[in-house]
């Protein structure tokens, strides 16, 4: 990982895991001491070549990276015939997270995380999941190491995401369905802090996007980080520059941060992050955070949330279960209040639009997820110049959404 | 001196420990509630835990949480929660009422006007769950000034080196955790429990309540004997709940029920120190 500067802004969070005002460890006294031996350990193992080593191996042997740029000329052609004149329609590249083993990038983080467990010597891990992305990675690194997997997931959740609960069992996890509230990721995320609180000696929990109580943001933002660090030295390699914009879905936001954060300190870099704006902004049915929200504290941090005027929790509604969250990281919540990062938001609609469009122009069939940062793409795209460049995080593949989305489609399958 | 004070030392002359009954604001509806809170003195409560409703109970088991869902569908909130202190304080100038929930209901009241509200409402102290040392700065000092105790969690987690951190601004009373896990789950032996609140009072003078798992008068009665107070919530919204109707409206014995097992519970706690 690149050294940040003075001055830059890759150098959160501070000593109380802030970022600016957010972030921060607003947990239960009883996971206090957990959390600190957590962050020690991880500022042990961040710095040990061989711990590094052993990550950066199974990174490259096991998942497969360095995961592909692929510059998109079909789609690109497409946005320069739509676009309004000659000179415009920016040149798209897809940085190919979905072609990680597990289908999406969530794994990067998972077997840092992993490792991390096994140095700590706690045999039990525990995860929360909403599209199934985060707990499939999980079980996955759990099964290659011999740990017990237990995966906390909304009923909501497990009954539109039907293959990844299985491919969680195939891999020897433990699955639970979450009834509370209504039953998606952040009622998970509940239960799964719960097992925690009840299990602490012997358990780790594995977060699977860059929110939680710290170190866990910056932790996971730092796995992620290999994404947007691979993408730099890929498009260096491609156009000899930087690109002009970044694009990425953002739920809890660990693949954006990750593609984001190796960029932070290149101003010449648009960074936009989207989420999900469900049924619509005005419907008051979405999943921004950031967009419909204001500052609070929930799951450990306080960052952006949906919340009504009372302070009660709002449930979340995204198409995409990953985005089905009332939350964001907070390392987000500070990027959008300095201004660095612009967030703006995608329905459910355009992102079944994009999803389909995608799977046509490209042969690539993304995850409903990335499907609202390519709809996002295909907005900005033809609004640019020919000779600028976007990069989109393509952070999943779209196999466990296609009864979704078929669903959507007045098709069964 | 503080109404947590005077009572500590109140009990403490009487060579007995205090019972707090824990409830949770507005569940199942804010009139059962409210007359809950009225009967509780007199069915034996020496100190009132106020559970403020909230989404995202991250401590509390299913128990408390299903409380928590009934009281926001009744339209409980941290306001409705203070009203009812406002409405008991009417009547009862004595007994201590503290306010238990999450951090989040009350950034989103604002801290400060909170504080003063509170304070004029008639509570006396604050346990927010979700709120550790390391992050009580913004709430601590407001508190203070409004001459609110701010009463800390002490878990079987907390070690010996940060016991004086988690101590270190902690006023009214310490609530002791005495479980690793969530409310409403499992109890604490009497053996764990006789070895941690003395490794609690080297560190503190401040009285020591027990609560996780402290559901029936001998448990309660028990941990006064090692401590200072017992709290027990899970068990009385048991009851509750299963005194109510299909539609999870109060039966007319709903307030009876809930106080008889207070009485019961306070008749342990005042007999507990006799035998011992």
């Amino acid at each position: 990982m690149n050294q940040p500067l003075p001055n830059s802004l890759r150098q959160g969070p501070d000593t109380r895991g802030r970022f600016g005002q957010f972030g921060g460890r607003y947990v239960a006294e009883t996971l206090m001491p957990v959390i600190q031996e957590v962050e020690q350990a991880y500022n042990a193992a961040r710095q040990d070549p061989a711990f590094m080593q052993e990550w950066r191996r199974l990174l490259k042997d096991y998942v497969g990276r360095p995961s592909p740029l692929w510059l998109c000329e079909r789609l690109t052609e497409h946005l320069r015939a739509g676009s309004a004149g000659p000179d415009l329609g920016a040149k798209v590249y897809f940085k190919r997270e979905e072609l990680n083993h597990t289908g999406a990038h969530k794994i990067n983080a998972v077997l840092g995380q992993i490792l991390l467990a096994r140095r700590m010597g706690k045999p039990r891990i525990i995860a929360e999941t909403g599209a199934g992305q985060h707990g499939v990675a999980t079980a996955t690194a759990c099964a290659l190491f011999g740990l017990k997997c237990i995966v906390y997931m909304g009923a909501t959740d497990v009954e539109r995401q039907q293959p990844n609960v299985f491919r969680m069992k195939l891999l020897g996890a433990e699955v639970i369905p979450v009834t509370s509230g209504a039953g998606t990721l952040k009622d998970a995320m509940n239960e799964a802090m719960r097992d925690w609180v009840a299990n602490v000696a012997d358990t780790y929990y594995c977060i699977g996007t860059v929110a939680g109580p710290a170190p866990f943001p910056q932790m996971v933002r730092d796995f992620q980080c290999v994404i947007g660090e691979e993408t730099r030295q890929q498009v260096l390699a491609a156009e000899g520059r930087l690109p002009d914009a970044l694009v990425c879905a953002v739920g809890g936001g660990s693949s954006a941060m990750g593609l984001f954060h190796p960029f932070l300190d290149d101003a010449e870099v648009r960074i936009i992050g989207v989420e999900a704006a469900g049924r619509g902004m005005e419907s008051g049915e979405h999943a921004a955070a950031i967009g419909g929200g204001r500052p609070g504290v929930l799951h450990g941090n306080k960052t952006y949330l949906l919340q009504n005027g009372d302070g009660q929790i709002q449930e979340a509604h995204s198409i995409s279960a990953g985005l089905d969250y009332p939350g964001i990281g907070p390392e987000h919540s500070w990027l959008h209040e300095i201004g660095r990062v612009e967030y703006v938001a995608i329905t459910d609609q355009e992102a079944l639009d994009a999803f389909q469009l995608c799977s046509r122009l490209e042969g690539i069939i993304p995850a409903l997820e990335s499907a609202h940062g390519l709809a996002h793409v295909l907005k900005l795209a033809p609004t640019m110049a020919k000779d600028e460049i976007i990069v989109l995080n393509l952070s999943g593949r779209g196999d466990k959404d296609i009864f979704t989305v078929a669903k959507h489609l007045g098709e069964s399958l | 001196m503080s109404r947590i004070a005077a009572r500590f030392a109140q009990l403490k002359a009487e060579g007995r420990g205090a019972l707090m009954p824990f409830l949770e604001a507005y569940d199942p509806d804010p009139a059962t509630s409210m007359a809950l809170l009225r009967g509780l003195p007199g069915a034996g409560a020496d100190l009132i835990e106020i559970g403020v409703p909230f989404t995202d109970p991250m401590a509390d088991g299913p128990t408390v949480q299903r409380a928590g869902q009934r009281a926001l569908k009744a339209g409980g909130s941290l306001a409705g929660a203070l009203a009812m202190v406002r409405d008991f304080r009417r009547e009862d100038d004595e007994t201590p009422v503290v306010l238990m929930g999450y951090l989040n209901p009350i950034l989103s009241y604002g801290i400060e006007s909170f504080c003063t509200c509170a304070a004029d409402s008639g509570v006396d102290g604050l346990i927010v769950v979700d709120m550790p040392p390391e992050e009580a700065d913004e709430l601590a000092g407001p508190a203070r000034e409004q001459g609110l105790d701010l009463i800390r969690l002490v878990a079987p987690t907390t070690h010996d080196a940060r016991l004086p951190k988690v101590l270190e601004g902690t006023s009214g009373f310490i609530y002791y955790v005495a479980i690793t896990g969530i409310t409403g789950t499992r109890s604490a032996t009497q053996e764990a429990l006789a070895a941690a609140i003395p490794r609690l009072r080297r560190h503190t003078d401040l009285p020591i309540a027990i609560g996780f798992g402290v559901r029936t008068p001998q448990q309660a009665a028990e941990a006064v004997q090692v401590a200072d107070g017992a709290v027990v919530a899970s068990a009385l919204i048991e009851t509750l709940a299963a005194s109510l109707d299909e539609k999870g409206r109060a039966r007319p014995d709903t307030l009876r029920k809930v106080l008889d097992q207070v009485r019961g519970l306070a008749e342990a706690v005042r007999g507990a120190r006799v035998s011992a």
